[in-house]
């Protein structure tokens, strides 16, 4: 046949293999899309599966006598699915939800704004809308079928019964870049704890997410759940605290301290539980919820006052005569001093001129130079102890005693389960020789360089939280439970740390001087104002010099001989301690002990309500 | 003429009626997974997919079993008939069809809806091989082979005329045979080339690589290819492929690497038309040299090459309208379309892919099962196989078919009489066509054109269609050796 030549059986070869090469070249693209290449796989997982993130509740709070403070309320958030949306009437969508048309636009380019969402996918839901209203809530979810991509999912936000404690239990808001950058079990619009106790606790709090896997088919029609639910985790519950604070005596407080700057806490020594930790000014928890928020938040920011600083934690101080008793534990301790070693004082301590004091007789022993709050008595102590030869140097002598501030609890700090405590001050030798050196770097400080340390001003920074542990200290005689706000998480056990003692090293004796001299400051020295006649009150005051007027200062414990309670306050520019920390010091105690004030007391307590003590502050802006 | 008697279930070629078999019950299989859904109906239910399926390739084996029993002459006596019949069926439909998704060929008689596009293949392959077969027939005189044409063309300008593109396509699948039956190879060869470069030249349109437009520098980089194989191909040029080849490539490379480093960037595409502009030079000096005229005739393949690219590029950017642009952008997969071509096969890809190398498992596609590829029984039915079956199972799908393809041409050529052997070469051309642009479409190589994977798809016509014309020419073999 004519065809059949050598060329035509080439060309049988040819077809062969243009056929053969075909089918490899498509294997070879099989190979790409299935074995090599993962993002079909993953684009696959987006598209078929629904991944509907159950939500779970807070953990609620509430305070020492079970009254509940925080609870959880249902709120509506939008969330879009940019991949599903198509188009459809903004306008009336707008209408659903009470937004602008350029609200809108903002809004979908925010969810698509890489910088402001930086977990944006176009698969899965992302929030649009936060917080919406019931009512919008209602109007939206009749008409949602019309807005496809567009749902709406349930959570809850908090709900305050009282108006107090807003430091102590602080606030949730949306995770903002860096949370969900620091934890991936964050995405946005998920809440996290910013302050207080949803900070410290936000773990306990959140609880687990929990997710239901559903199958979606093209249309975004839920077919079902995939693999009828094996691989969906039911949310777990958050735990609920119930807190050391008692809601009645912290709302107390606050009312005292209203119109003042400053913070009163209140410890129960044997615990070291919390019962009320007031910071001035404060605010009321409920405007940090829902879509008021935003305004809400910007006009405490920018408060002169500082109303969301908890001054209670993150204030610090100069401790002024509130920490001689600490002063007195430490030369008893080292042998310094024994209560009956007598220092002179007339008018003050003589050398340098330095610190005055008030009259009062000499020379005093320990227990009545804490009754009356000698200035020299301490010095004289310090200086002692500087100069005592048993240290082999003025360094060693210095890092001896602050040593024994430590040990007390000041220069760290308690690790209080709230955030942001600060550690305050208290200097050592390292300290001194690069404050008071000389161009050779030789240091040239003394005791009498340092000497107001002895009194509580200098260098000394405390919060007001180590000052009433030094209460609770003195209080158990040499032992402090680090103070914390929450007594309970629901079937789990406290953090260790606040269930363990910690002891000072001072021995017991030394506490019982210093006791009879504060029981003395109350009877019959600074405090007399604490002198209540049914509670045996232990106290000292303070007064603060700083760049103002003095802070008054008050710190107390009582009963004496079985200590349920330890106070602090503190009132910025309050003067002298006894002007007004004392007297609130005095209602405190009552408050917390009786459960109320006497009415012979009423006179004092509207007293203190009525003053107003806000140095003048340029607004910020 | 006389006839020896043969037993047909002897002579007949059961390796091929084996892998027919494989196909269609994998097929069967594949649409069952593919329509399979939560509230699934039984694989036999004959209100599913499925069970219609089973009902097609029932009578398609009897169907198939007739064919066999017919005598092999009466195809080649009755084929003119065949062929005019079903030109009168397409006129028909052409007028009486009514639009059904967009598409105007079927032909609805009661409860029977049937494609007469897809039985024209092989009534065409029929038509052809008799005239081809006459004796004497010189397919290089021109006047035959415009009557070739004419045959070819014909249906397929019906079957367009019926919005269906690309069944009207697969006609271009006979050059295959015409190349095989001694048609220029070049014809075959520049049509190729055409419609590689048309493709490619818009398809990578306004995807740049620096300075380089990578639709140009993909297309001169292939004619450069070209123009060096086509130089081996020429002994006496042969020995300067040595030093041409690596000069060629080195060039390119360096000006690649160079335009990463270069502060204003190179565009490559004028690189790579420069060395074609010096093979050029270089193939016209050998021209000179050995007087042989088959270098100017690559020197003109060279230049209509580069004026067909940027005339390509020049008609679809300046004279075509906008809405036509898109139209053949979308139809070649590169706008994407989330409702249209594109979305399609992204969303195959994605199904493909998701398989990874052993797949999901039979019946657990989410893909294919939540209905996200369109057309997934029919046109898109390898995409349950990819998803479920996974590269393996792919793989082992396209080597059967590569089987299946090398058995025909092997048949093929084992034919004593033309019309057998041309016959059999349209079957293998049309079931390669099929295969390669179907299969290209769903992984995402060719341009999306509908037209079924060959004795897989569901569709009662398309099986019909396939089964008679593979037993056709089942029948045309197993009595090769009844002539005397």
């Amino acid at each position: 046949m004519k065809n059949r030549d050598l060329n035509m059986e080439k060309r049988k070869r040819y077809i062969i293999s243009f056929v053969a090469v075909v089918i490899l070249i498509y294997i070879a693209q099989l190979f790409n899309l299935q074995v090599l290449n993962n993002d079909y796989k993953e684009w696959a997982d987006s598209n078929a599966f629904l991944k509907k993130i159950l939500y779970p509740s807070r953990g609620i709070l509430s305070d020492r006598n079970g009254k509940l403070l925080v609870y959880n309320q249902s709120a509506y958030d939008v969330m879009v699915v940019m991949r599903e949306t198509s188009q459809f009437d903004t306008l009336s969508f707008c209408k659903a939800v009470d937004i602008s048309l350029a609200d809108f636009r903002r809004y979908l380019a925010d969810v698509k704004n890489k910088n402001k969402n930086p977990g944006y996918s176009s698969y899965t839901p992302q929030l649009f809308i936060s917080k919406l209203q019931n009512k919008e809530y209602g109007i939206l979810q009749e008409s949602i079928y019309k807005f496809p991509g567009f749902y709406i999912q349930n959570r809850t936000v908090r709900q305050y019964d009282y108006p107090n404690a807003a430091h102590i239990l602080g606030y949730i808001a949306e995770a903002d870049k860096q949370d969900i950058a620091d934890d991936n079990y964050y995405i946005r619009g998920d809440y996290i704890g910013k302050t207080g106790i949803e900070k410290s606790y936000e773990n306990q709090l959140r609880g687990e997410k929990g997710v239901e896997i559903l199958l979606r088919d093209v249309h975004g029609r839920i077919k079902g759940k995939y693999e009828d639910g094996q691989y969906d985790k039911d949310p777990v519950s958050g735990k609920d605290l119930t807190l050391a604070i008692d809601i009645d005596l912290q709302a107390y407080g606050e009312e005292l301290m209203q119109n003042k700057l400053g913070s009163i806490i209140v410890l129960q020594p044997k615990t070291g539980e919390i019962l009320c930790m007031i910071s001035s000014p404060t605010y009321d928890p409920s405007l940090l919820i829902g879509r008021q928020f935003g305004a809400n938040f910007a006009e405490l920011v920018k408060n002169p006052y500082t109303p969301l600083i908890n001054r209670a934690l993150n204030g610090t101080y100069p401790p002024g005569s509130t920490f001689k008793p600490a002063q007195a534990l430490a030369f008893l301790q080292e042998n310094i001093i024994t209560p009956n070693t007598a220092y002179s004082c007339h008018g003050g301590f003589p050398i340098g001129g330095r610190p005055k004091c008030h009259g009062h007789g000499s020379p005093l022993p320990l227990i009545p130079a804490l009754g009356t709050s000698c200035n020299a008595y301490f010095c004289w102590g310090l200086k002692a102890m500087l100069e005592n030869r048993k240290y082999g140097s003025r360094d060693a002598a210095i890092d001896k005693w602050r040593d024994l501030m430590v040990m007390q609890g000041f220069g760290y700090r308690l690790g209080v389960d709230l955030p942001g405590e600060k550690r305050g001050l208290i200097p050592n030798s390292q300290y001194y020789n690069r404050a008071y050196s000389d161009k050779n770097g030789k240091s040239w400080w003394g005791p009498i360089t340092i000497i107001s340390i002895a009194i509580g001003q200098g260098e000394i920074q405390l919060s007001p939280i180590q000052i009433g542990n030094l209460a609770a200290t003195i209080a158990n005689r040499g032992y402090f439970y680090p103070p914390h706000v929450v007594k309970e998480i629901k079937d789990t056990p406290l953090d260790s740390i606040y269930t363990h003692p910690r002891y000072t090293g001072i021995a017991r004796e030394h506490y019982e001087s210093v006791v009879s001299g504060m029981r003395l400051a109350v009877t019959g020295g600074t405090c007399y104002g604490a002198n209540i006649s049914d509670i045996e009150v232990c106290g000292k005051t303070g007064t603060a010099q700083n760049s103002g007027k003095d802070h008054s200062i008050f710190m107390a414990f009582a009963p004496k001989d079985d200590p349920e309670v330890a106070v602090v306050v503190i009132v910025e520019n309050g003067g002298f301690g006894a002007t007004y920390a004392v007297p609130t010091g005095r209602l405190m105690i009552q408050k917390a002990l009786k459960g109320e004030v006497p009415e012979s007391d009423k006179w004092i307590e509207q007293n203190i309500k009525n003053t107003t003590i806000l140095r003048s502050v340029l607004p910020k802006n | 003429m006389s006839y020896r008697k043969i037993n047909i279930w002897n002579a007949l070629d059961w390796w091929t009626v084996a892998l027919y078999l494989i196909l269609v019950i994998a097929g069967w299989l594949s649409i069952y997974a593919s329509t399979y859904d939560y509230d699934q109906t039984s694989m036999v239910d004959l209100s599913g997919r499925s069970g219609m399926q089973m009902i097609w390739i029932i009578t398609s084996l009897v169907l198939g079993f007739v064919l066999l029993m017919i005598d092999s002459e009466w195809y080649e006596i009755f084929a003119f008939w065949i062929y005019f019949l079903i030109i009168a069926v397409l006129i028909l439909t052409v007028i009486v069809a009514p639009d059904i998704k967009g598409s105007r060929s079927w032909l609805v008689i009661g409860p029977i809806r049937i494609q007469p596009a897809e039985f024209a293949k092989f009534a065409t392959a029929l038509a052809v091989a008799k005239v081809m077969s006459v004796y004497r027939f010189e397919l290089l005189n021109l006047s035959n082979f415009i009557k070739i044409l004419g045959l070819v063309f014909l249906p397929a300008l019906l079957i367009l005329c019926q919005k269906e593109t690309g069944s009207a396509l697969v006609f271009l699948a006979f050059f295959l045979m015409l190349y095989r039956e001694g048609m220029p190879g070049f014809i075959l060869f520049l049509g190729f080339c055409a419609v590689l470069f048309f493709v490619l030249s818009i398809r990578l349109s306004d995807v740049f690589w620096g300075q380089t437009e990578m639709s140009q520098f993909v297309v001169l980089l292939i004619i450069m290819i070209i123009l060096l194989c086509l130089l081996y191909n020429y002994k006496k040029g042969r020995h300067h492929l040595k030093f041409l080849a690596p000069a060629s490539a080195g060039v390119t490379a360096l000006a690649a690497v160079l335009s990463i480093y270069l502060p204003g960037g190179l565009n490559l595409s004028w690189v790579v038309l420069g060395i074609i502009g010096s093979l050029s030079v270089y193939f016209l000096f050998l021209f000179i040299k050995y007087r042989a005229f088959h270098y100017l005739l690559i020197i003109l393949f060279a230049v209509g090459s580069v004026g067909f690219l940027y005339s390509v590029d020049y008609v679809f950017d300046h004279i075509l309208e906008p809405h036509h642009q898109i139209r053949i952008q979308v139809t070649l997969g590169v706008v994407d379309d989330p409702s249209g071509a594109g979305y399609n096969v992204n969303q195959s890809k994605i199904a493909i892919g998701s398989g990874g190398v052993l797949g999901k498992g039979y019946l657990n596609g989410t893909q294919t099962k939540l209905k996200y590829v369109p057309e997934q029984d029919t046109d898109f039915i390898f995409c349950t196989v990819g998803e479920e079956k996974g590269f393996v199972g792919a793989s082992v799908i396209l080597l059967l078919f590569l089987v299946l393809i090398v058995r025909l041409v092997y048949l093929s050529e084992r034919q004593k009489t033309t019309f057998s052997r041309i016959y059999g070469y349209c079957v293998t051309a049309i079931v390669f066509f099929h295969v390669a642009v179907n299969v290209g479409m769903v992984i995402g190589i060719t341009p999306v054109i509908g037209i079924p994977l060959p004795f897989f798809s569901y569709g009662g016509s398309s099986l019909w269609a396939f089964t008679i014309l593979l037993f056709i020419f089942l029948r045309l073999d197993a009595s090769r050796n009844a002539r005397l």
